[in-house]
């Protein structure tokens, strides 16, 4: 009770100035994430720096939930990298690993097919309707480095969205409430 | 001021600082280890080659395998991906690498082995490339830690050649 209470007493004892102060603090959070955002995007030259293992398809190696980061050089693309793609017609990108390379000797265009780890056969079935290989253009970034468990956070606020709002209640009330 | 959601928070945001550290520490532990696998690949029999109906040609091949890959474990290893590619060049292409079998290793005792086994996946050229063509056999592996950086390398084996006629 004493907590609702005081919660209660502080929303009260609101002031124009402190308002102010606490929304532009509030701006400088979410700015600075923004920032920090962009400029991985910038260093790591890859649209989404970091995803959210989804599926199965890895496993052992990548569980559901586990964190990848990305990188996107100009190097080519070689057998046995772990790649991000995007298939035309489909929302959801894919990890999984690259078996074959076919790099032209005039341009250096390059058709590679992957698979996952933990699949039975290649990926053709999932590619869009006749295609047979990926070009670079499909492949976002490849996988450099992970972090275990850390993205179960986003698949639970995607899944369970009721979830997502009572924690950025929460913050939001933690944020009005905090005196400073 | 020390309210409890204040304190809840100084302690959360403390243990996810450590928590990233060691796990840095954990992936730079790796880099201290220098390892030196061994492979020995031969070609036991050539089962078949031909042209498909659309013009590529494909080759069917046993293998043995013998590879030692002991000395790529650490504490932080999580897993070895070790495949074979077979890898050459031709007019067309700068480089072509197809992958002819492939395993995970989840352990040290596992990581010495030797198997004989048929190309697990499909070796098909872009074209009609492969009479007589010379290739090499690569073996690669993939290091998955349990946490931080992954590591690749490869042991190249040049001087093979696929015959000159189908069979």
């Amino acid at each position: 009770m004493g907590m609702i209470g005081e919660t209660v007493d502080s929303i009260k004892s609101l002031q124009i100035r402190q308002v102010l102060t606490q929304a532009v603090s509030l701006g400088m959070i979410v700015t600075s994430a923004l920032i920090i955002w962009k400029a991985l995007m910038c260093i790591t030259g890859s649209e989404s720096p970091v995803v959210v293992v989804l599926s199965g398809s890895m496993e052992p190696g990548f569980k559901r939930g586990d964190i990848l980061f990305l990188h996107m050089s100009k190097e080519p693309i070689r057998a046995g990298e772990i790649v991000v793609f995007n298939v035309d017609g489909r929302e959801i990108p894919i990890v999984h690993r690259v078996i074959k390379v076919h790099e032209r000797g005039d341009n250096g265009e390059v058709d590679v097919l992957t698979k996952g780890d933990n699949n039975y056969g290649d990926d053709r079935l999932l590619y869009a309707h006749g295609q047979l290989w990926l070009q670079r253009h499909h492949i976002m970034g490849r996988a450099v480095g992970f972090l275990p468990y850390v993205g179960w956070v986003t698949i639970i606020m995607t899944e369970k969205p009721i979830i997502k709002y009572i924690l950025i209640g929460a913050l939001g009330l933690l944020v009005i409430t905090s005196k400073e | 001021m020390h309210s409890f959601g204040y304190r809840a928070n100084a302690l959360f945001t403390f243990a996810v600082t450590i928590l990233a550290f060691i796990c840095a520490i954990a992936s730079f532990t790796d880099t201290l280890n220098s390892p030196s696998p061994t492979v020995e690949v031969k070609v036991l029999n050539i089962n078949w080659f031909q042209k498909q109906p659309n013009g590529n040609d494909e080759v069917s091949l046993t293998l043995n395998i013998s590879t030692d890959l002991q000395t790529l474990f650490t504490w932080n290893t999580k897993q070895v991906f070790v495949f074979l590619t077979a890898e050459y060049v031709t007019p067309k292409h700068a480089l072509n690498q197809i992958s002819l079998w492939d395993g995970i290793i989840q352990s040290k005792e596992h990581s010495k082995f030797t198997i004989t086994t048929s190309n697990k996946y499909r070796f098909i050229d872009q074209g009609s490339n492969l009479r007589g063509r010379e290739f090499n056999f690569t073996l690669h592996w993939h290091v998955m830690p349990k946490t931080g950086k992954m590591f690749a390398n490869k042991i190249v084996l040049p001087g093979y050649r696929l015959p000159e006629e189908y069979r």
